[in-house]
Parts: C-alpha cells; structure tokens; sequence
C-alpha cells in the first residue's frame, strides 16, 4: 500500500529539485565530491608514476625504468650520495623526534589531567599555544634563540632541527593521550589501589595499558609529520649534510628537477602512509580488544 | 591492607580532590619535565626574539644583531623602522603584506564552500563508500605538503599537461608558473583545504538525523532544514576550519616559491628572505613579532573554543 502512495510523492520531489528531499541522491554533490578527489589526489598519483619514467621529464612519457630508482649510477635514489644521506637524515630526525616528544608529551597528558592547580593551567596553556602558533613563526624564533642567546651552545643543523622539531610535536602526543585519559577517567586506577597497588604501579599495570592506543597514534602522527615537515626544518638548517627530503625537493624544484625528486617524494609518501597505516591497524586491534575506542585519535589532528 | 592506610593518611596533605591517593609532589612530577623544556623552546625563543627586535643592529660586522636582553634597554628604532615600511609607501613590503591578506582571505573562502560541500556529501549522503571517501579525504595530510605543491609545479609547467587541456580555450599558452595570482591562491587552497574539511565532517557527521527529520515535520523545507539546522550546529567547526587553515597560510612562503614568483610573493617570503640579507636577523625578528600581532586573534579565538568544548564533553 505504502509503496503505491509513495511513489508519486517521490517523483514530484525528483522534479522540483534537490534541496527538497535531503534523502534523495544528491548527484551534484556527489560530482562535486568526486571532482574534489580527482583534483586533491590526482596530481600525486602522477608524480607518482613519474618517478619511474625512462627520460629526464616529469611530464611527458617516455617508457617505463627505475632509472630514477636504482638504475642511474649517479642520479638515482640508490646511488646519489646526497639523497642517501637526505634520507638518512629525514628518518634520524623522526625517530630522535618520537622518542622524546611522545614519552614527554605523555607524561605531561597524565600530569595535566590529574593535577588541576593554577601552575598546570599555566603549563597547559602554553603547551596549547605551542600547538596552534604557526609553524613558522616559532622555527623563525627558534632560529633567532640558537643563533644568539644559545649561540655556540646548539649549532645549526641536526641538534637544532632536533630541539625544534620536539618543540613542534609535543603538543600532539599531549592532545591525543589527554583525550583518551578524559574518557577512561580515575576509576581504574583507584579500584587498582583499592586492591593494594602502589600508585606507580597503578599507572604502570592499568593506566599505560589503557592509554597505549593513544601513545601509538602519537608515534605514528609525529612520525609522520616529522617525516613530512619543512618549514622547522629549513629555518633551522646548517651544513648541506642536515638538508632533509623535503628540503631536497624544494631546492631542487627550484632549479630543473629530474623524476629523481619525484622517486624521493614517493619514498616519503611510502613511508609516511606505511607508519600511519601500521599505526592505525595496530591501534584498531588494540582498541578491539579494550573496546570503546574507534579511529577518533586518528581524526582529531 | 598496609598499602591502603598509607594511602588514606595522605588524604589530609592533598589538596586536589582527584589526587587523593597520591603525595602533593606526585601528579606535579609529571609535569615538570614538560614544562622545562616548553619554558626553553618555546617562551624563551619569544623573549629572545623581543631582545633582537628591540636590540640593536652592528653593521660594523656584517649587520649581526645586538639583543638587548633587559626590557628597561629596549630601543625601538630598528622596529619602528621595519614597520615603517609598511605603511610609508615601499611597496616591497607593502604590496606582500596586502597580497598576503587577499590571498588569504579569497583561498580560505575557497575552501570554506568547497570544503563544505564536500564534508557535506561525505558525511550526510555517502553510504556505501563512507569508508573509502574517508580515507582518501585524509590521506592528503599524510602526504607532504611540498610534494603534493611539487606535483601541480610539473603540471603547471610551459609544456604540461594543464596547457595543453587548456588551449582550446585559448590559455594554452599562458605560463601558469610566472607569477599569476589565481595560480598561488589556488595552490594555498589545494595544499590546506584538508584541514577544512576533517573537522566539518566530524562536526556534520555527529549531527543526529532526528533533528533534521524534526526540522521537516515542523514545516521546514529541506533548505530552510540546511540554513536554520544544519549550518548553525556545524558554525563551531566552520570557524575552527577557518582558523586552522588561515594561521598556516599567514607564515606560508614555500607555495609561492614553488608555484608563483616575486610577483606574487607573500608576508612568509619577506621573513624568509632575512636569512641571508645583511642586519636580517633583527629584520626577521620584527617581522616575525608583526606576524604574532596579526595571527594572535585566531589563535586565542581557537584556544578559547577549544577550552570551551572540553569543558562541555
């Protein structure tokens, strides 16, 4: 019966348009949409392919090779000394990166959460402000710390691009475990003491179990975006050795660059989705196994 | 047994309600290593940037800045000198300083209405490829941003792709990397349209479909529905979109490098090109402190949201 009534009342909606029935097929949204990803994706994809092209163009075909890759003697990812230690450099960077700002910005989450007394505010703040200044003006100050007041005392390149780029990522892994902390609560820890658990060991056996989920998210993001940076980076670079990936790239996109750049972007992208990829799965299994937890710590950043 | 007594005599020495099992010393603890370091990189750096702002310049010796660390020493004729140029007619600060805003403000409309859309679809009307649509929104911010800049760069070029589409209409032999405006502002828009669009759908995606089917039983049409409904419960997430997306774009210079020319170079381009300049640190220092000025509104507009949602959840 309904069906028979319905019908008509569906195809006078058709016509008069789409904002009508907000549970009718949008078709041009859905173009939209679609457009959208072809343009933002697109254009990778292309760069993509390009790095595995036979000739010295990044936009015209000419046969496939991994030229680029491996089979240049010089200018190939493989064998250019200076894009080996580029990379080194770019995955030296994440990794000092993540092992300091995630344990810091942990601990300093499970501090802000439990301790509500004016300097934590004030401490919290500042961390929140560090997340939302833009990147360049806090590398531009950095930059003007190392070269006067610390001058001597953190020389430009490496140890600079390190401290910078800490600087820069703590606030993430804070933002992320703090969520996690704001939904778990107090509560499992004070059953945990209740039944005899020292403080210390509350946090080590029921409270790191349950923010783990978190912690991870905050290595793959800050791994990641590490990875990724450049605006830290180059404001504070030293000697050509501490030049990182995407430091290449931009120099060498200002000259004439070869699909070799294109293999070194790629080579970041690769790694960058692989991290974030593992981190997520991992992250999923984890969050199955203790429930409540979906992809959200992923989404916020 | 003992563990629990030592625990309850605590309970007298903390003040904090939810630290009653813990000494006074123990969350504090926690703190301290990370607010060390954020008190030296990152409140430190400010200060000193004050000092060489407001310090003086040697040029007998190459121009290298003079900080003045006391504030009672401060001068502020370098800065005042700087700041000058924006507004005394040298059009070689002016004229990336007034780019910058309309660069801004046209590509963050662009992404505003795009991203809307977008978020819109996938999270009101995708069904099946909810997943798919999600993933690919997202993977943008998982790839660098010069590299995603350096793939339009090959496109754009004299002999690209882009052209060669484009000829029919008689552009083909525009050079679109010569320093066109709606090159560069397209480019801010394709590099930070992600961050618009994650937190609208998130926003867009929690809005529950009982109050818009409540919308429609009342009488509403379905765009009535969308202006008086859905728009006002997603503004929270259009005005941090907003944010997120203009404070980057205020500091951005590699976009133009990569994609424009001197023609079309921006407020981050005058800071970046210090470096090498003579006197530049002390110039780069007050641009950087005008910079602060001009991104500070946004930036305490988005602490204060986020405080506020966090006191709501």
């Amino acid at each position: 019966m309904s069906v028979a009534v319905d019908a008509p009342a569906a195809r006078t909606v058709t016509t008069r348009g789409y904002f009508k029935n907000p549970w009718r097929r949008p078709r041009v949204l859905q173009g939209v949409t679609l457009a959208y990803l072809l343009w933002s994706l697109l254009p990778v994809v292309i760069a993509v392919i390009f790095s595995f092209n036979d000739g010295r163009s990044r936009i015209s075909w000419q046969g496939f090779s991994l030229r680029w890759w491996t089979q240049d003697q010089t200018d190939s990812l493989l064998h250019d000394a200076a894009m080996r230690q580029a990379m080194a450099q770019t995955y030296k960077l994440a990794a000092i990166t993540v092992l300091v700002a995630v344990p810091l910005g942990t601990l300093f989450a499970i501090g802000v959460d439990r301790w509500h007394a004016r300097p934590a505010r004030m401490a919290n703040f500042t961390m929140l402000l560090s997340f939302v200044v833009p990147e360049m003006i806090l590398g531009v100050s950095l930059y003007i710390l190392f070269t006067n007041l610390l001058n001597g005392l953190v020389p430009l390149g490496t140890p600079a691009q390190m401290l910078g780029l800490i600087t820069f990522q703590l606030s993430y892994p804070v933002v992320i475990v703090r969520a996690r902390l704001l939904s778990i609560g107090p509560e499992y820890e004070e059953a945990a003491m209740d039944l005899g658990a020292t403080p210390s060991q509350a946090i080590r056996r029921i409270l790191l179990p349950l923010i783990s989920p978190a912690i991870l998210a905050s290595v793959a993001l800050v791994f990641a975006d590490v990875v990724d940076d450049f605006v830290t980076v180059a404001a504070l670079s030293g000697p050509a050795s501490s030049e990182t990936l995407a430091q290449k790239i931009y120099a060498a996109s200002r000259s004439s660059p070869t699909p070799e750049v294109n293999a070194a972007a790629t080579m970041m992208l690769v790694t960058t989705l692989f991290v974030v990829a593992v981190g997520l799965l991992l992250y999923r299994r984890i969050g199955r196994v203790q429930g409540g937890s979906n992809a959200s710590d992923f989404m916020q950043l | 047994m003992p563990e629990i007594g030592r625990g309850a005599s605590r309970l007298a020495k903390s003040s904090d309600p939810g630290g009653v099992w813990y000494p006074s010393w123990y969350w504090p603890s926690f703190l301290t290593p990370g607010s060390i370091w954020l008190a030296i990189m990152f409140v430190l750096p400010f200060y000193v940037v004050f000092a060489v702002a407001f310090g003086a310049v040697d040029f007998g010796n190459f121009g290298a800045p003079v900080p003045y660390y006391a504030p009672w020493w401060w001068s502020f004729d370098t800065f005042n000198e700087t700041l000058s140029k924006f507004y005394a007619g040298s059009a070689f600060y002016q004229e990336p300083l007034i780019r910058t805003f309309v660069y801004v403000f046209s590509a963050t409309v662009i992404c505003l209405v795009l991203g809307y859309t977008v978020a819109y679809f996938a999270a009101r009307s995708a069904t099946r490829y909810k997943g798919l649509i999600l993933i690919l929104l997202v993977s943008p911010l998982w790839i660098s941003y010069l590299m995603r800049i350096y793939a339009w760069q090959g496109l754009l070029g004299s002999d690209g792709p882009i052209s060669f589409m484009l000829s029919p209409f008689g552009l083909g032999d525009t050079n679109w990397l010569e320093g066109l405006h709606v090159t560069v502002v397209l480019g801010l828009v394709y590099g930070y349209i992600p961050f618009m669009i994650l937190p609208i759908y998130a926003s867009l995606d929690r809005i529950q479909e009982s109050l818009l089917e409540a919308g429609r039983d009342l009488g509403a049409s379905g765009r009535q529905t969308f202006w008086r409904v859905t728009l006002p419960l997603s503004r929270p997430a259009i005005l941090a979109g907003i944010v997120i997306v203009t404070l980057p774009m205020f500091g951005d210079y590699y976009t133009n490098d990569l994609l424009g020319s001197t023609k079309t170079s921006m407020f981050g381009n005058l800071i970046a090109e210090q470096r090498t300049q003579n006197g530049g640190s002390t110039r780069m220092s007050s641009l950087v402190l005008i910079l602060a000025v001009i991104v500070l509104v946004p930036m305490l507009y988005y602490l204060r949201e986020t405080k506020r949602a966090a006191e709501q959840a």
